[in-house]
Parts: structure tokens; C-alpha cells; sequence
């Protein structure tokens, strides 16, 4: 019915704008948990160190927060303007999701977020960590309605169709569906992941510009024990995942696995690489270990993974993409797992602050948590293809009727703003980690509402300037 | 009868709109006149009036964005995807007004101009893509029963044009006597002076669509002018023009509340003149709320968390507000 290229652009302006936004709320969530750690062991310990790293981390989470918001905003209109089919069908469902959603983050806006901010000298210490916990727990609850609502896309339930559109019958089913714990704590995990990073990257930077502070050890510490614990920890949920994926959307595994044919009846071999072909139904130069395909999935040596080619051509989603998608993710996780052992290693051995290849083999890493997400996104939605709802609506019949030149010029719009934007945004994410933290933190910022410093404005928490000196 | 909850929630939606267009409106404005005032120190002042306030106003647009999602999945399928280029438009406008108001304070004098251009820019793309989209809706959508069945530049003809215009000029009104209200001396002089024509204009504008929508549209004219509508509607171009008398009054006496107060009123007397105008269709001419409604599982669990927060929200704002009252000068501190 649309044109081929039609869809095409209304895909990519959807995963751009999406990608653009997820990259904000992965650190807000970690970030805010981080900050919740940081304040409680200030409190427990009464360590100036912890308190000074708390004003630091909450003026990075202060912009990275603006910056969640505003992409939100795009999002929260976008499945009408671009994906009109998709809304009326399933808006019954999806539409309370995302009013729960963005609900949550009022609630932060308007109660807690203002007192973490600005707080800390109006309001007992007490009362000043419970907000920030409070922050810290709605970050994650905002994310809980966004998943569930994604993962209801993915495998629904709980729903019937009546008169071409869905409707709930039982919402309890329809928010805990069976993909949502999975992907609940694969993707905490991968914000969690992603901050520690983030943080480390930051330390080692700092401390490779001989900018060795008591803070700036901790902060590193703190980053590396994180990153041990939770990179092995995801690779575990990760492969739960996949196996929970592989009960419900086997399509995808069989895109994943680059694997096309079972009728010869051996066991499918583990493909490391390879070049799936979806016009000659294989995968070309596959770099193959027998069996181990089923081992790993099917934990079982004579079971078969499912192939492509038991799908009717129209069903598969493109196994060029997800192939390679999901294994940037998985190498990028086990470099984590990596980096954060031979981390605890040298610390045993007392070298982690000086030894430089870790140090800048930490600042190379610190975006790969955040690349790893996009491309465990990319792994799950174009996976999930030729579907927008698994089973229920597929992708050509969710999309706006906009013609080419319409979608052109929006997307055009869109790159080009955000790139103006968030750019800008980025940038002074990045002037204000080389400052470093600070050794006292008298200047806490002070506001509330009413107060031109107001926690629905969380930039103005910043005093830095955005090109000149501070002021 | 049970409870209504598609009424319940038409009303959540036209409350948060109308919180949007009264709170967003003021600071648009603000984005609108700015290049009336040159001065440095005076534009810091301009934007100090709002910014304790003015992000929070957001939340209203987001909520109703949200909330017409998950309870009128139809119409905000059909609407948005027929709106679509000038919201997209308006989402471009608030994000380059959005964060050029925060970029600009830590900006230093060099590249301050480019931010301030930024934010009269996203002030006025946000304000008349707006007023487009609004005229798109009042001149209507075409429908084929199921889906949107108009092109994507259906709101490109006079009227929504022309609407848009008009908002550009309703706003810049709301925010020159937001100003009067909160300011003094030689900047709430200027304002005054802008004031004076920008009033002649909106009234001039708020005739010129009152007549030309029941002329270009015959289904509104027909419903304005049947009973019982009739007297539903009868009071407002009253209190129009009552609201209209009273302002140029205040304008000339130069008060300093009442400017602002009225245009408030006008504000909110177009809109329900509006409200008025469509009920109960929420796709004018095809679809009444309850026809586009989502089932009530979904209209009924949205609704648990929002009367909820919605409350929150509210005393929040008011509370923001009050503590925020009274002049603003030179001297405060900017951010
Ligand atoms: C820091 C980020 C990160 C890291 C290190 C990993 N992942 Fe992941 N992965 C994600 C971030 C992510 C994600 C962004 O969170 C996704 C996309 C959707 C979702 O729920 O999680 C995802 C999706 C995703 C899926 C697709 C689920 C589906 O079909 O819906 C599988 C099978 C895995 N992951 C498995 C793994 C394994 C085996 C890993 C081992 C190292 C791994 N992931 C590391
Ligand atoms: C299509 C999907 C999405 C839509 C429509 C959407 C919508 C929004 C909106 C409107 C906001 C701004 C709310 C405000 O004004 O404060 C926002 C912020 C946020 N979003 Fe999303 N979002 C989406 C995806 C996601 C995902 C996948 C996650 C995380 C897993 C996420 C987590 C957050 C977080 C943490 C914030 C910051 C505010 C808060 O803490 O609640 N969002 N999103
Ligand atoms: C945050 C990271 C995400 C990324 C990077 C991402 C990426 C993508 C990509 C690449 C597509 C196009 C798929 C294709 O055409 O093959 C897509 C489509 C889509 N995704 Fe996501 N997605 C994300 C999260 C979400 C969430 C949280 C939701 C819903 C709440 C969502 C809903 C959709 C919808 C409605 C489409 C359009 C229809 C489709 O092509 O499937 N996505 N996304």
C-alpha cells in the first residue's frame, strides 16, 4: 500500500529519535542509584570524600537529566504523528503504559527531584537522602512502564481483538508478559553497566591528566566493583533472555544464530561470523563450531535451534542486522566482564592507578555500555520484525500515510536539531567532568519552587558556563 | 447513570490544554517580543520573570499528549497523523526555545546571540506552528471512517494560516502584560507602548475568526446557531466583548494586574467558545468522544494514577507560583 521507502524513513526517524533519548534515561538511572550509594555512605561514614563526589555526579546527572527530558518530549508524540495505525490499534494498551510513564517523571519533577537538587542546605540530611532515593526508585519506575509497554510489543497477552482493535481483559497479564522480567532487568543492569563506565572512564581520564585526588581514586574503585559484579551478572540474564526469546519469538533467535536449515537433522553449530544472506538463504563464510549452537540455547546436543527457512520468507526478520548487532553487544558485555576483572586484579596488586594501558583501555571503554544498549535495541526490534506486535499487526500497516518528501524533510528537521542540540548538551556534559570534583562543595546550589533555580529546570543546578569561563 | 469516563476524561484533556496554552502562553510571548528590547540587562530581566516557572508549563502538553493516547487512541492516531508536519514543527520550535533559555544564562557574551536567537526563533516556530494545527483542527480532518484520509498539507490553506498569525499576536499580548504585571520603570514603559496596538489587534483578530469560522465552516455555523446551543454560546461574545472593553480600559489607566488578568479571561473565553463549538466531537464532523474513546479497562486504569498526581501537580504549581510573586528587577539574580 506505501511506498517501500515511505516505511523506510519512518523506521529510521523512529530509531533515531529513540536512540537519541534511551542514551539520556540509561544514565539518569544509573547515575541517580549511584548518587542514592553515595549520599548513604556519606551519611553512614561521614566521609568528606563521598559528599564532595555527590555534588560532582549531581550536577552531570542535573544535565544528562534536561537532556532525557526534552527527547522524551519528541517520543511521547511521535507513534500518532508517524505511526497512526499502530496508535488506534493497540493505543488501549500502549497509551495508559506511556501515560504511566510519563506520569512518574512528574511526580519526580514536582516532589523529589527539587529538594535533591537544590536542598541540601534548606532540608535536614535526612529527608535530603530520602529524596534522593525517592529519585533513584522513580527513575526505575519510569522505566518499568516504558519496558513493560515495549515488551507487551513483543510478546503480548492479556488482550483480545475486537472490532479491529485491542482491547485488555486482564492488565495484571498485560504488564507482567512474559518477556518483561527479562528485559526489566537486562536493560537496569544495562543502565547500571553503562553509568559504572561511564564513571570509571571519567576517573581514569582524570587521573591520566595527573589529576590525582582522593575522590577521583574512590570513584574508580567504586566504578570498577560495580562493573565486576554486574558484567558477569548480565551476561547471566542476557542468556536467559535469549532463551526466553527463543520460546516466544524463535524467528528471532534463527536471525541471531544466522542459522538457515535444520532438514539435514545434526545438531546447529555456533556461527562466530559470518555474512547472512537473505536473498540466497545462507549464511556466507560462516565461521562455525559444531554443535555448540545447541548447547548453548538448547542446552541439549541432539536439539536443533530453529531455522530460518522453517519461516515463510515474509516472516523473517533481516538476519544481516540482528546478526551482527547482537554480536557487538555480546562482545562488548565480555569485554566488560574483562575490563572489570583485570581491574579488580590490579587493584589487588595495587596498581590501578597508575598503570596506564588500563587507565586508557577504561576511557576507550567508556562508551561501549551505551553502544551495547543500541545495539541490544537494534537486536530486539529489527528481530522482532516483519511484526510491530508480535503476531498481532505488522509493521507496513502501523505506519502514517506520509509521503516520502514529508518524511524526508522531518527527519531531515529531526538530525539536524538534535545534533545542533544535544550536541551542545553532550559537549557540556563532557566540560563539566574534565573540571573534576571539586575538594569542598560550599557553593551547593539553593532553589526550589518559586525560586529561579527550579527542579523543572534541572540545568540551572550548573554554574559552569557553556564556552567561556566560569562565572 | 455510571460514571462518564470518556466526559471525565475530554475534560482532564481540555484542562490540561487550556493550563498549557494560559502557562506556555505568557512565555512564548516573552520569546515573541524579544526582539522589541535590545538591551542585555533588559532581556535577562524579560527571561528572569519566567524562569522559575516557565518548564514546568511543558508538563501540561505532555500529560494531554499522553492522556489522548490512552484515551481517545483514535483520535489521536487520526489527528496527530493529519497535524503532523506543523506539530513536529512545534516539538522542533519548544526543544530549540527549551534549551536555548537554559544555554543562554551560561553562554558567554561572544555566543550569547546565537542562543538568543534560538529562543525567539523556537518561541515563534513553536506559538504558530500552534495556531496552525489548532486552525487545521477547527477547519477539519478528513475522515474516511477508519483512518485520516486528507494529505499531509491539509492545513496549509488560509485559514489555519491565518490562525497561526493570530496566535503569534495573542501570545505576544499575554506576554507584554505578564511583563507589565512583573516589572517597572523604563521596561514596563515599552511594554505599555506595546501593548496598546497589540490589543487592538488580538480583538480585531478574535472578530476576524469568529466570523470567518461559521462562514467557512457550515457545520459549526449550524450548530452555533441552533438551540439549545445557542444559549450555551450566547454569553461568550458577550463576555468577549465586555472582556475586550475592560482591557483597553485597564491598558489606558495603566494598571499593572488587570492587563494581564484580562487577556487571561479573553484567553479562556475563546477556548471555551471552542470547547462549545466541537462538543461532543473530538474529530470535528466524524467523531464524538465516545465513538473514539479506548475501551474502559484502559480509560479507567489511566485514570487511577492521573487523579493521583494530577492533584500533586496542581498544588505544586500554585504553590511555585505564590512563592514567586511580586516584582522582578535588575538586581536578582538571574538563574
Ligand atoms: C550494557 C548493555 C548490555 C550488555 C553488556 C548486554 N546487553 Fe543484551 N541487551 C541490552 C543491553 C546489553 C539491552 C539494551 O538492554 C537489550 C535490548 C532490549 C532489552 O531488553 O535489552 C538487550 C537485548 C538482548 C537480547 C535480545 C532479547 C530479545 O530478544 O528481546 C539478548 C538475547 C541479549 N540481550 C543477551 C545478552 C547476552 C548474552 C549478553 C552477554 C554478554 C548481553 N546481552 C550483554
Ligand atoms: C518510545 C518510548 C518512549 C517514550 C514515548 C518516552 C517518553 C518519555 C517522556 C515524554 C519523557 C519526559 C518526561 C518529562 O517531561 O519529565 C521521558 C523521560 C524519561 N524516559 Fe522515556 N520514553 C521512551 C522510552 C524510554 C525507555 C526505553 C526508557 C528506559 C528504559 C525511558 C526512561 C526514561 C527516563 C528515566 C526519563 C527521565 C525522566 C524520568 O526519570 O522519568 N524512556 N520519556
Ligand atoms: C531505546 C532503544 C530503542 C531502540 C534503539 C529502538 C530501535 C528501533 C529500531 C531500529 C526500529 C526499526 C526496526 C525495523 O524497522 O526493523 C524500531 C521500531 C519501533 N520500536 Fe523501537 N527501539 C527502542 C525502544 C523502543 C521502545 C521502548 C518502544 C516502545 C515503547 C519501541 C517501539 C517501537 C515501535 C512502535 C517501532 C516502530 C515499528 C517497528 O518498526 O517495529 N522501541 N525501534
Amino acid at each position: 500500500m506505501f511506498g517501500t521507502e515511505a516505511i523506510d524513513l519512518a523506521r529510521i526517524q523512529f530509531a533515531f529519535t529513540i536512540s537519541f533519548h534511551i542514551i539520556f534515561p540509561a544514565i539518569t538511572i544509573g547515575l541517580a542509584s549511584y548518587l542514592a550509594v553515595l549520599e548513604g555512605m556519606w551519611l553512614k561514614t561521614d566521609t568528606q570524600v563521598y559528599r564532595n563526589l555527590y555534588h560532582f555526579w549531581s550536577k552531570i546527572f542535573a544535565v544528562n537529566f534536561a537532556m532525557g527530558v526534552v527527547s522524551g518530549l519528541v517520543m511521547a508524540y511521535q507513534f500518532g504523528t508517524h505511526w497512526s495505525g499502530f496508535s488506534a490499534f493497540a493505543g488501549s494498551v500502549t497509551g495508559p503504559l506511556l501515560t504511566y510513564e510519563v506520569l512518574t517523571a512528574f511526580f519526580l519533577e514536582a516532589g523529589f527531584l527539587g529538594v535533591m537538587l537544590f536542598g541540601w542546605n534548606r532540608v535536614g540530611r535526612g529527608l535530603h537522602f530520602f529524596s534522593t532515593c525517592m529519585v533513584a526508585l522513580g527513575t526505575l519506575v519510569s522505566m518499568f512502564w516504558i519496558l513493560s509497554s515495549n515488551s507487551w510489543m513483543q510478546t503480548p497477552q492479556g488482550h483480545e481483538v475486537i472490532d479491529g482493535t485491542v482491547v485488555p481483559v486482564d492488565w495484571f497479564a498485560i504488564v507482567f508478559n512474559p518477556s518483561f522480567p527479562y528485559r526489566l532487568a537486562h536493560m537496569a543492569l544495562a543502565a547500571f553497566l553503562s553509568t559504572s563506565l561511564f564513571v570509571a572512564a571519567s576517573a581514569a581520564w582524570l587521573l591520566l591528566k595527573k589529576r590525582d585526588t582522593p575522590e577521583v581514586r574512590k570513584m574508580l574503585v567504586m566504578a570498577v566493583l560495580m562493573l565486576m559484579v554486574t558484567a558477569p551478572l548480565q551476561a547471566f540474564v542476557g542468556d536467559m533472555h535469549g532463551l526466553n526469546t527463543l520460546k516466544h519469538q524463535p524467528a528471532k533467535i534463527a536471525a541471531i544464530e544466522g542459522h538457515w536449515d535444520n532438514s539435514h537433522g545434526e545438531p546447529t553449530p555456533l556461527i562466530l561470523f559470518g555474512v547472512p544472506d537473505m536473498q540466497r538463504e545462507e549464511t556466507r563464510f560462516a565461521l562455525e563450531i559444531p554443535a555448540l549452537g545447541s548447547l548453548l540455547l538448547m542446552h541439549d546436543i541432539d536439539k536443533q535451534v530453529p531455522a530460518l527457512k522453517d519461516f515463510p520468507a515474509a516472516d523473517r526478520p533481516n538476519s544481516a542486522v540482528v546478526f551482527w548487532s547482537f554480536r557487538l553487544m555480546v562482545g562488548l558485555g565480555l569485554a566488560m566482564i574483562l575490563l572489570g576483572l583485570s581491574g579488580v586484579y590490579l587493584a589487588r596488586k595495587g596498581r590501578l592507578f597508575t598503570s596506564q594501558r588500563w587507565l586508557r583501555l577504561a576511557v576507550a571503554m567508556g562508551p561501549a555500555g551505551l553502544i551495547a544498549i543500541l545495539a541490544g535495541w537494534f537486536t530486539t526490534e529489527v528481530g522482532r520484525q516483519p511484526w510491530v506486535i508480535y503476531g498481532l499487526m505488522r509493521t507496513e500497516d502501523a505506519v502514517s500515510a506520509h509521503s516520502t518528501a514529508h518524511l524526508s524533510i522531518s527527519l531531515t528537521a529531526f538530525v539536524t536539531v538534535y545534533f545542533i542540540v544535544f550536541g551542545t548538551g553532550i559537549n557540556y556534559l563532557f566540560k563539566l567532568i574534565r573540571k573534576g570534583p571539586a575538594g569542598d562543595d560550599s557553593h551547593a546550589p539553593s532553589g526550589g519552587p518559586g525560586k529561579p533555580r527550579t527542579p523543572s529546570r534541572p540545568l540551572s543546578a550548573i554554574e559552569e558556563s557553556l564556552d567561556g569561563q566560569t562565572h | 447513570m455510571g460514571i462518564d469516563l470518556s466526559v471525565i476524561w475530554a475534560g482532564i484533556i481540555l484542562f490540561g490544554l487550556m493550563m498549557y496554552v494560559i502557562m506556555d502562553g505568557f512565555d512564548l510571548g516573552i520569546g515573541i517580543l524579544f526582539p522589541w528590547v535590545e538591551d542585555k540587562v533588559d532581556r535577562d530581566v524579560m527571561m528572569n520573570t519566567v524562569a522559575p516557572v516557565w518548564d514546568g508549563n511543558e508538563t501540561w502538553l505532555v500529560l494531554g499528549g499522553a492522556g489522548l493516547f490512552a484515551a481517545f487512541p483514535l483520535a489521536y492516531a487520526v489527528l496527530l497523523e493529519a497535524l503532523s508536519i506543523p506539530l513536529v514543527a512545534m516539538l522542533i520550535g519548544l526543544i530549540f526555545r527549551g534549551v536555548a533559555f537554559e544555554f543562554r544564562f551560561k553562554a558567554s557574551d561572544a555566543s550569547r546571540h546565537w542562543w538568543d536567537k534560538a529562543f525567539v526563533g523556537g518561541s515563534v516556530l513553536a506559538t504558530f506552528s500552534q495556531g496552525v494545527a489548532l486552525g487545521g483542527y477547527i477547519q477539519g480532518i478528513a475522515f474516511d471512517g477508519g483512518h485520516f484520509s486528507g494529505g499531509s498539507l491539509d492545513w496549509l490553506s488560509p485559514f489555519p494560516l491565518f490562525c497561526g498569525v493570530a496566535l503569534l499576536f495573542t501570545y505576544a499580548l499575554l506576554g507584554s502584560t505578564w511583563l507589565i504585571m512583573k516589572t517597572e520603570g523604563i521596561l514596563q514603559a515599552r511594554m505599555f507602548s506595546l501593548t496598546r496596538p497589540l490589543t487592538l489587534w488580538v480583538l480585531i483578530m478574535i472578530a476576524a475568526v469568529s466570523l470567518w469560522t461559521p462562514l467557512a465552516h457550515p457545520a459549526i455555523a449550524e450548530r452555533w446557531f441552533t438551540l439549545p446551543q445557542l444559549f450555551w454560546f450566547l454569553p461568550v461574545p458577550v463576555l468577549v466583548v465586555l472582556a475586550g472593553y475592560a482591557l483597553i480600559r485597564a491598558v489606558a489607566f495603566e494598571y499593572h494586574a488587570q492587563p494581564f488578568l484580562l487577556v487571561l479571561v479573553l484567553i479562556f473565553l475563546g477556548y471555551s467558545g471552542f470547547g462549545i463549538s466541537m462538543w461532543p466531537d473530538i474529530i470535528p464532523g466524524h467523531v464524538t468522544i465516545w465513538e473514539a474513546a479506548s475501551p474502559p479497562q484502559s480509560q479507567g486504569f489511566a485514570l487511577v494514577g492521573t487523579l493521583f498526581i494530577l492533584p500533586i501537580i496542581l498544588v505544586y504549581t500554585a504553590w511555585s507560583y505564590f512563592v514567586f510573586k511580586g516584582k522582578v528587577r535588575h538586581t536578582d539574580g538571574y538563574h
